[in-house]
């Protein structure tokens, strides 16, 4: 983690709106535990990158914000909102979309189907079990649309079991821009993915970012480097620092708790 | 888009439907003739028993939810619809829709706790609520305990057709059969159907997406419960009684076994499992060997040998994937 990573060009340093904040979030596990005082702020049309080595709680915290989890004490606001005891499916649909750690897609339905079952619920399309399937086909367009804006309209009709690993993360992402959330939270978009894959999707990220806040837990630090307007490193369930990327990576102790990582 | 439309139907597949509906029309075509060759009495049976199948498949195979109390909403609807037609002296067409209502309601209390929790933990609390309304069923003073609700009056369908003649009730009972089908087919092809596949397939992307799982669930489960309720009204009419056997567990395993060697998750699947447990049934009630005997091996020899199911194996072999247009996977 040196100057060899050069930070993001041009990262505005103008305070936007906080569309998502956590205060003072805990969550004990019988009697450990996982995430203990955690404070986040995330922007709208920001990119926010939440690190930590394996094990510092960055999924427990995503599971926390996204409701998945109960926190064991602590707040969470949503657009102004206090969602900390809202369940997860409300949360979605007040704007706040995740994706998860592995892919998750719904991996025997076709590329279309996967982005259409995402678009039924805002359409007023979930519910009908006496309509043909037929009525589904209105939402075809603004599928399309979707999968296009992803680049796998080649693929439309294949299952998506099929789909390579790095094009079933990119119907994911085109599956949660269905919703149009107003805070997307990535766990690990890139993980497992090759070289070109890892470009296309930060590609997309910078550009789903423009209009709305995104929070991704992140691994790779080259991409977070040049993708990430702000990134916060957690150590055994706690922030260790908090801030943009020149600043995390100068801290002598982020560099104590990455050391031998910052190569991947 | 107009390539999306195209794609929805490659002519491979068109030609696949043309076989489908053909398949279909000879099925029903059958059917219509079948009383020549079988005991209608019989085939009323078969087609009781396949609808109930079919019911709790549209749980296990579409929702992914292992009820092991259905007998509590197929045996109910007995019951109630017994009741209704002998006591109240209610119309057939009314007596059924008393029992499909009853079940419906008990799907609702059962399902609600049921989808509370997954997997096999769901599976044993449907089972606890069920084994609750037999021995309710055992004690209320309404449906006779032991003895059961007999002499149950076949009625006269909408005050005109006589039900009592054997023929007049196979064609009754064939078209609510077909009726109950095609309202599956149709949940299961519809955007509410699409809903229950991708919770299926995976319940916290679906979440995630925003849908409010549980809710799906408990609606699939009252729709199962629902016609469950249609064939056990159905059936009661047909046999012009309803016992505790029908309330039984033994029924719950029954069913589950019928599916499974149909085959999950396909449409005509159960509807051939039905048959083939209600034939040998029947052909083995009167021999030495015991009947349980001969299910459990066949059983077995699924769980061994064709796991899918009948139906299954075969939209799996190559003339099945020929015939569907390999839409299924």
């Amino acid at each position: 983690m040196s100057a060899v990573i050069a930070p993001r060009e041009g990262a505005d340093a103008g305070e936007a709106a906080v569309v998502l904040s956590a205060r003072g979030l805990r969550r004990e596990f019988a009697g450990f535990v996982a995430v203990n005082d955690v404070n986040l702020d995330v922007r709208h049309a920001r990119i926010h990158a939440l690190i930590g080595p394996n094990g510092a709680g960055k999924t427990t915290v995503f599971n926390l914000l996204t409701k998945f989890l109960q926190p064991t004490s602590g707040t969470i606001e949503l657009l102004g909102q206090d969602i900390t005891r809202t369940d997860p499916a409300r949360v979605a649909r007040m704007g706040l979309v995740r994706s998860f750690q592995i892919s998750a897609v719904f991996p025997h339905l076709s590329v279309l189907d996967n982005v259409r079952v995402a678009l039924q619920r805002p359409a007023g399309l979930a519910t009908q079990f006496w309509r043909p399937l037929r009525a589904l086909r209105q939402l075809d367009d603004k599928a399309m649309q979707l999968i296009h804006s992803v680049g796998l309209q080649d693929a439309c009709d294949c299952l998506a079991a099929d789909l390579s690993y790095g094009r079933k993360r990119v119907l994911e992402l085109a599956t949660t821009l269905a919703l149009e959330p107003r805070v997307l939270l990535l766990d690990e978009p890139m993980a497992g993915m090759g070289h070109e894959d890892v470009d296309i999707v930060s590609g997309l990220i910078r550009e789903v970012a423009r209009e709305r806040a995104v929070l991704m837990v992140e691994h790779n630090l080259k991409v977070v480097a040049q993708l990430c307007d702000e990134v916060t490193v957690l150590q055994r369930g706690e922030i260790l620092v908090s801030g943009d990327y020149r600043t995390v990576s100068e801290d002598p102790r982020v560099r104590e708790a990455y050391m031998g990582t910052e190569d991947d | 888009m107009a390539r999306v439309m195209t794609q929805s139907l490659l002519p491979r597949q068109r030609a696949a439907l043309n076989a489908e509906t053909l398949l279909i029309g000879l099925a029903v075509l059958g059917l219509i003739a079948a009383p020549l060759y079988f005991y209608p009495v019989f085939l009323m049976k078969v087609l009781c028993f396949a609808l109930f199948a079919c019911a709790f498949n549209l749980l296990l195979g579409y929702t992914g939810i292992l009820s092991f109390g259905h007998a509590a909403f197929f045996g109910g609807a007995a019951y109630f619809t017994a009741h209704a037609v002998k006591e109240w002296g209610l119309s057939p067409e009314l007596g059924i829709l008393v029992g499909v209502a009853g079940a419906a309601a008990l799907g609702l209390v059962i399902g609600f706790l049921a989808i509370r929790r997954t997997g096999i933990y769901s599976t044993m609390i449907t089972l606890a609520l069920a084994q609750m309304f037999f021995f309710f069923c055992l004690q209320a003073p309404f449906t006779h305990g032991e003895d059961g609700i007999q002499g149950v009056p076949r009625g006269h369908l909408f005050g005109l057709i006589d039900l009592s003649e054997p023929l007049n009730m196979y064609f009754f009972v064939l078209a609510v059969f077909l009726l109950g089908l095609f309202a599956i087919w149709r949940i299961i092809n519809s955007p509410f159907g699409m809903i229950l596949k991708s919770i299926r397939e995976n319940e916290s992307r679906a979440i995630s997406l925003g849908y409010t799982v549980s809710r799906y669930k408990l609606a699939a489960f009252v729709m199962s419960a629902a016609l469950a309720g249609l064939a056990g009204g159905l059936k009661a009419l047909v046999f012009q009684f309803a016992t505790l056997t029908d309330v039984s567990w033994q029924m719950s395993g029954e069913v589950v076994l019928m599916t499974l060697l149909g085959g999950i998750g396909t449409l005509v699947g159960p509807v051939v499992g039905a048959a083939l447990v209600t034939t040998l049934g029947n052909y083995f009630a009167t021999s030495q060997i015991p009947v349980t005997l001969i299910t459990g091996g066949i059983f077995m020899l699924c769980v061994l040998v064709f796991r899918r199911g009948i139906i299954g194996e075969l939209y799996a072999s190559r003339l099945g994937k020929w015939l569907s247009g390999e839409r299924r996977s």
